[in-house]
């Protein structure tokens, strides 16, 4: 089965993603959106609607459950972070489908990246490398997250701390890093003594100056109510 | 109107209709009802809103309590020939008959599938038919809430096959259709589609339609049932979603009411609570912490002003429930979430005066701190259900708390994730910059844990909201350059624009108060 061209693609999930709006308690839907979660994870496209409306009729009928797909989910819902979309997932699978090994690694991935355990973290996928290589673009999803918790909290960053975070080391680390420094305005500098330092762009979190002052603004509809004062 | 929460089911066999209470005959008619029957039917068929309002509200209540404490009314055949045999008035009448059942006795299983097939019968009236009515906003509310709350109780009832006795069995079996979850869906989202609702909301936004304005009542002639019906089933999908612990698209179901603004879900008290005790639960589970915290703010703020104005009313019991159920939340969101200044001075003294000292231990993480949790979450929490058909494989389990162990479970396993942040918070208090060592070294912590640590702090406190935005809702900041850690604290914001607004507004009033003063 090839991959269907660009075109056929798109029509494809604008049915799914209309059969989600306007008949989502549908039990025929099932084989579609089931469907469609594979055609997620082929073309790298994500959506937690039809995602839900899945795990819910799952949820109805249980006999209909499919675990690989429950876990292809997850694994796209986890590549979401840092939305929360891995547990509200959780929230429609029942406790013993949880119980199961896979499910339990994945929660365990889960679990690191929601307490920035990266080393742990990858550590861990290593092992469970037949789920998150079975999803192509998860190792970038992490790596993504990883570096938007660090712009959270980091303006200059140490090497090996970058380095454990998104898993890259040595000569693609950078490359990597030139690609960051060309692309998303990263600049490198030497840190004193113990090598490099990343100054990571700056945004109101981890410039806490940049914050805009949102009580400052009064929005024009609170001014409309003094209009009929004014005029 | 939606009865207590806490209801215990009592089992009852299948055909104990008549036995249920002594003296029961459903074909007595007293005169005091064959007069409210005769009165109702005629306010409906010349649409006197607020005649109606009042037998519904307060003379239904009256006979109630007087004549039917501990039976149900008399039957709908009984009546039926006063009101013309007129068909929606029936289905009308039964719909509050098995209301009435339901606060007062407890249902058997055959009742409880009558009641399902009586709103079925109606629903498709309303759906189908062209239905010349007018009825009260409270009423239509209480139909949804009811239709809901009888949902909720079926699976509640359903999941406990352990002690069903055989014709229990062979009913749920033959039954299967009852109070399924696809109906009782698709009847709310058939309500939603068929009154063309969301489109008149839109359309009301630039004048195109009238409806808020209007209270939902229709001044051209025409029906408000099926708008209103409508509009109330957005809170009964939220409802449903919450009940199933799909939060996102409860809260999908809820966005196209504006809840910053009044509108007919604040024209009845209990849909203004159940709307918003959802609405916050749904945030607080998705971790929005902060909304959840501005809207329990606003609805205790709003019950603690008008409660007194609700002491008759049979709503009561159920605004003091709820109010005690959102102050639990509200002491859960603000444990997780330490955000003082977005709590009302009003609300705030009724919070430490419940839950004070709750709360300061809440924040110490430990056992005991979880135990907390536990407690609140479990009082406060909607009655989770398992909506799927039972097994009727022997043996035979009590499955109702499975639904509620979930929710609770993945509860609990996020607060155990924030457990470290209240000790880091503590020394961010004191410090204006400290180096990770040093940090590390006063938290008793290797060096990797404590940017772990860190990076928890951040990520559980920017919150990702529903347009995908990142929302730091932390009191307390702080950036790392290198090695050291700089605190920020967030300094309070004067809103010196709000208070020129407010002030404006107000001086207006009062000189045209003035100006309506005459000298005498």
């Amino acid at each position: 089965m090839g991959r269907e061209t660009p075109k056929q693609q798109q029509q494809i999930s604008y049915t799914v993603e209309q059969l989600v709006a306007v008949n989502p308690y549908n039990p025929d839907i099932l084989p579609d959106l089931e469907n469609f979660v594979n055609e997620q994870v082929s073309s790298q496209t994500y959506s937690l609607e039809a995602n839900l409306c899945l795990l819910r009729l799952y949820q109805f009928e249980p006999d209909r459950m499919s675990t690989q797909i429950v876990a292809r989910i997850l694994v796209k819902a986890l590549m979401a972070m840092p939305a929360p979309d891995f547990s509200l997932c959780l929230f429609l699978i029942p406790e013993r489908v949880q119980m199961e090994e896979q499910f339990k690694d994945l929660i365990i991935l889960s679990h690191y990246l929601e307490t920035g355990r990266f080393r742990q973290f990858w550590d861990e996928a290593a092992k469970s490398r037949h789920i998150v290589e079975a999803v192509p673009g998860f190792e970038q999803a992490i790596q993504t997250y990883a570096i938007h918790v660090l712009s959270l909290t980091y303006q200059k960053i140490p090497r090996p701390v970058l380095a454990e975070a998104i898993n890259i080391e040595g000569l693609s680390l950078d490359k990597f890093l030139e690609h960051q420094a060309a692309n998303s305005g990263w600049i490198l500098e030497k840190g004193h003594g113990r090598g490099q330092l990343i100054v990571l762009p700056r945004n109101e979190f981890n410039h806490p100056e940049l914050k805009k002052s949102a009580g400052d603004t009064v929005p024009l509809e609170h001014i409309t109510r003094i209009f009929p004062i004014l005029g | 109107m939606a009865a207590n929460y806490d209801y215990e089911e009592a089992p009852g066999t299948y055909d104990d209709v008549n036995r249920q209470d002594l003296g029961y005959d459903p074909n007595f008619v007293p005169d005091s009802v064959k007069s409210f029957v005769v009165h109702l039917y005629r306010h409906i068929r010349e649409k006197n809103v607020y005649e109606i309002h009042q037998m519904y509200e307060i003379s239904f209540q009256t006979l109630s309590n007087r004549l039917f404490k501990d039976t149900p009314w008399p039957s709908v055949d009984a009546v039926a020939h006063y009101v013309d045999n007129d068909q929606v008035f029936c289905l009308l009448y039964r719909e509050m008959w098995f209301r009435h059942l339901y606060a007062r006795l407890s249902p058997t299983l055959k009742q409880r599938i009558d009641s399902w097939d009586n709103y079925c019968s109606l629903f498709q009236v309303v759906l189908h038919r062209v239905v010349n009515m007018q009825l009260p906003n409270q009423w239509l509310w209480d139909m949804v809430d009811e239709f809901v709350y009888q949902f909720q109780s079926f699976c509640q009832y359903r999941a406990k096959m352990k002690n069903k006795t055989e014709q229990e069995i062979a009913l749920l079996r033959q039954f299967d259709q009852a109070w399924n979850v696809y109906g009782v869906l698709n009847y709310l989202q058939a309500f939603v589609e068929k009154s063309n609702i969301i489109q008149i909301l839109e359309q009301e936004k630039d004048g195109g339609e009238q409806f808020t304005a209007t209270d939902g009542y229709d001044y051209s002639g025409g029906s408000n049932v099926l708008k209103v019906l409508g509009y109330f089933s957005m809170v009964g999908l939220l409802r449903v979603h919450c009940l199933l612990g799909d939060y996102q698209t409860g809260l999908k179901c809820l966005l196209p009411i504006d809840i910053s603004q009044q509108g007919v879900y604040t024209s009845v008290i209990g849909s203004h609570i159940a709307t918003i005790y959802h609405y916050g639960f749904a945030n607080l589970m998705m971790r929005r912490y902060v909304e959840a915290i501005r809207e329990f703010n606003k609805i205790l703020l709003y019950i603690y002003k008008i409660k007194q104005f609700h002491e008759k009313s049979p709503q009561y019991e159920q605004i003091l429930k709820k109010n005690e159920q959102m102050y639990a939340l509200l002491a859960i969101c603000l444990s997780l979430c330490p955000q003082a200044k977005l709590v009302e001075e009003t609300v705030n003294s009724q919070l430490r005066e419940k839950y004070g000292e709750k709360m300061s231990r809440m924040q110490r993480y430990d056992d005991e701190a979880f135990a907390i949790y536990d407690e609140l979450f479990s009082y406060a929490c909607p009655k989770f259900i398992t909506p799927s058909a039972p097994s009727f494989e022997e043996p035979l389990v009590n499955y109702n708390q499975d639904a509620y162990r979930l929710q609770l479970k993945l509860f609990l396993y996020e607060v155990k994730q924030q457990q470290l942040l209240s000790g880091v918070r503590t020394f961010l208090k004191v410090y204006s910059t400290i180096s990770l060592g040093k940090l590390a070294n006063y938290m008793e912590v290797d060096e990797p844990t404590l940017r772990s640590i860190l990076f928890t702090y951040k990520h559980k406190t920017h919150a990702v909201d529903s347009d995908g935005k990142i929302i730091s809702n932390a009191d307390l900041d702080f950036y790392i350059d290198d090695d050291m850690i700089h605190v920020v604290e967030s300094k309070p914001v004067k809103r010196y624009g709000d208070y020129f607004l407010r002030q404006i507004v107000k001086f207006e009033g009062m000189i045209t108060d003035m100006d309506r003063i005459k000298l005498e």
